[in-house]
């Protein structure tokens, strides 16, 4: 295994639950709950979970948008928390972000021409003609024609303001790009272009990619490794070919088996979730699936399963359950 | 582990058909024309340019005093004279000059001071929102007329001091529409992008919240020069705004009342004057309202 390009140890976010005339803090949202994760450069690593399962805070987190309550995070060798100034600019030049919402992530009183060179004049990259060049570069890569340069974001389609999001995010040369759901408020048919744009984009920048969804076909199709979220951790973490060929967590089971088949023979047990998502604010003791897990134990009330190797899988397949 | 999926769909050279380019003359005009913006622009710059030729306008000095005190509208007294005979048409002209340059010019003063300290509040939030707030809070709590009343009369009845005290009066009004639309445009994605390019705080305010929060504002504007209007006529009125024997609407009212039965012109005239430049405004500011609406 190559050094990993992003390092995450015992990583959380959590958010003050105010209540009363007081605004007295009465509890903690633990969107994000001691997380650990590697990020291999070159690689894929799709987050899958439902929603509020804080795999979108995870993202930010990962991408330095969102400080960490407590834990460590280190990119490339260098701490992010403790990072200021002029190194938290150099910094944030390495890692990108990708929004979910085209509409709302671009400037509407900005040109896309504007829009996409903000890194550039923020990080002072280049100005004038070199500026020009880079801007009219990035779009051309991304599939925009030249005539969206002096344009506003209002004049195009979800897909289009997608493509500019994606060519603001790149023209910094970033390393990593955390991409959050990008795909998910466009047309079905536009998925698929973003989606090859996105692979096409990886190997010509030699990106590493997080890739935060919750549409398991979009994830399975980009990713290398898949980690699986529930509630705030990461139940299963794997290989994508071995996660989807032997998923070991019952909540991961759950999950593949909702994926409609192409195959309208083939004859795959559904397996439904009873109950709701518990509150992130007070978590189940224990196994935070425990709740709706149809092989939960009376163990699984009072220890918390370890991310750990199981018997019989080969390399970094992990899970979080007693019984897998 | 690097691309270890095959790619499952082959990648178009060109995907996506772009949508046809509309020709388009005004790139950055946005503003869409309707009938009350039209005619309380055409009113405002209508008295603005009455306002500013109001030397040449008529034959009579504003200060003249002629021999006929009280005379009724006539050829030669259009809008007829006061007691002391001067005539009332040119007092009229004259002191829309200081009218509305008190007004616009205390409306600016609080749009530029406003919106700086509701950007900075509603941006920065938690305890220096709090304390410029609190002190907002303080400040509307007087009566507005009557914490006028007491400025000027603190610090003498002159034009700079009147902009100045109004200024102040109004400044509140933008630094909350100000903050409020702060507070809504600072949890856009588009300022999280911001930051994550490491645009710096100051620049991510002035190029990505102010123009976000200026339609309002304008609007805001629009309608706070009507009641600067208003504001500057009552403290006339009451003798601490611009001083004789220069002419304003609110002392010519004030001077005509112990003769108003007998020369309902005096007063009539420039409250009417008043009443065409405030509706003007008016409905500037309601259709600049409609025409900056994004959604509109």
């Amino acid at each position: 295994m190559p050094e990993p390009l992003l390092r995450a140890r015992e990583i959380a976010r959590h958010f003050p639950v105010r209540r009363g005339l007081l605004q007295r803090v009465t509890g903690q949202l633990r969107a994000v709950d001691r997380i650990n994760l590697d990020i291999y450069p070159g690689e894929t690593l799709g987050v899958v979970g439902e929603s509020g399962c804080g795999k979108s805070t995870l993202g930010r987190m990962l991408a330095g948008l969102l400080p960490a309550t407590s834990g460590d995070l280190s990119f490339d060798g260098r701490d992010m928390a403790s990072q200021r100034g002029a190194a938290l600019k150099r910094l944030r030049r390495d890692m990108q972000f990708i929004f979910q919402d085209p509409t709302s992530s671009l400037d509407p009183r900005m040109t896309v021409r504007d829009i996409v060179a903000e890194g550039l004049d923020a990080q002072g990259i280049a100005t004038g003609r070199a500026r020009d060049m880079l801007v009219a570069d990035i779009l051309d890569r991304v599939g925009m024609q030249q005539d969206a340069l002096q344009r506003y974001p209002h004049e195009f389609s979800g897909g289009q303001r997608q493509r500019i999001g994606i060519a603001r995010a790149l023209v910094l040369r970033p390393k990593l790009v955390v991409a959050d759901e990008p795909v998910s408020a466009l047309d079905v048919s536009v998925q698929s272009q973003v989606l090859n744009l996105l692979v096409a984009l990886k190997r010509e920048f030699q990106l590493t990619y997080v890739f935060v969804a919750h549409n398991l076909a979009v994830v399975s199709y980009i990713s290398d490794r898949i980690a699986v979220m529930y509630l705030g951790k990461i139940v299963e973490i794997g290989e994508a070919a071995s996660l989807y060929r032997n998923p070991r967590h019952p909540y991961t089971r759950a999950l593949l088996s909702a994926m409609p088949q192409p195959d309208p023979d083939s004859k795959s047990e559904r397996i439904v979730l009873r109950g709701d998502v518990p509150s992130p604010i007070d978590p189940p003791s224990g196994c935070r699936f425990r709740t709706r897990c149809p092989v939960a134990q009376a163990s699984c009330a009072t220890s918390e399963p370890l991310l750990e190797r199981k018997r019989g899988e080969a390399g970094q397949h992990l899970v979080a359950c007693h019984f897998a | 582990m690097v691309d270890a999926h095959p790619t499952m769909i082959e990648v178009p050279e060109r995907p996506e058909v772009q949508a046809a380019a509309p020709v388009r003359f005004f790139h950055r005009s946005r503003l869409r024309w309707n009938l009350p913006l039209a005619i309380g622009a055409a009113m405002v710059l209508l008295s603005l340019a009455l306002a500013l030729a109001a030397p040449w306008l008529t034959s009579h000095d504003p200060l003249e005093i002629a021999d006929a005190s009280l005379s009724p509208p006539s050829s030669e007294f259009l809008l007829g004279t006061d007691q002391l005979g001067r005539d009332v048409l040119t007092r009229i002209l004259h002191a829309a000059r200081s009218s509305l340059a008190v007004a616009c010019l205390s409306a600016a003063l609080a749009f530029v001071s406003g919106t700086l300290i509701g950007l900075v509040a509603g941006y920065s939030s938690g305890a220096i929102d709090a304390c410029l707030m609190r002190l907002l809070d303080i400040l509307q709590a007087f009566p507005a007329l009557l914490l006028a009343i007491a400025l000027v009369a603190a610090l003498g009845p002159n034009l700079p001091n009147l902009v100045l005290t109004m200024g102040l009066l109004f400044m509140p009004r933008f630094a909350r529409v100000a903050r409020a639309s702060t507070l809504s445009v600072r949890e856009r994605d588009y300022i999280t992008a911001a930051i994550g390019l490491g645009v710096s705080r100051a620049r991510t305010m002035l190029r990505h919240v102010l123009p976000n929060i200026a339609a309002p504002l304008i609007v805001e504007a629009s309608l706070t020069v009507t009641i600067a209007i208003l504001t500057e006529a009552s403290l006339s009125f009451l003798g601490l705004g611009v001083q004789p024997p220069d002419p304003t609407w609110g002392g010519m009212i004030a001077e005509s009342t112990s003769v108003m039965a007998l020369a309902p012109w005096l007063a009539l005239s420039p409250g009417f004057a008043m009443v065409f430049v405030v509706i003007g405004f008016t409905l500037m500011g309601d259709g600049l309202r409609d025409a900056l609406d994004p959604r509109g």
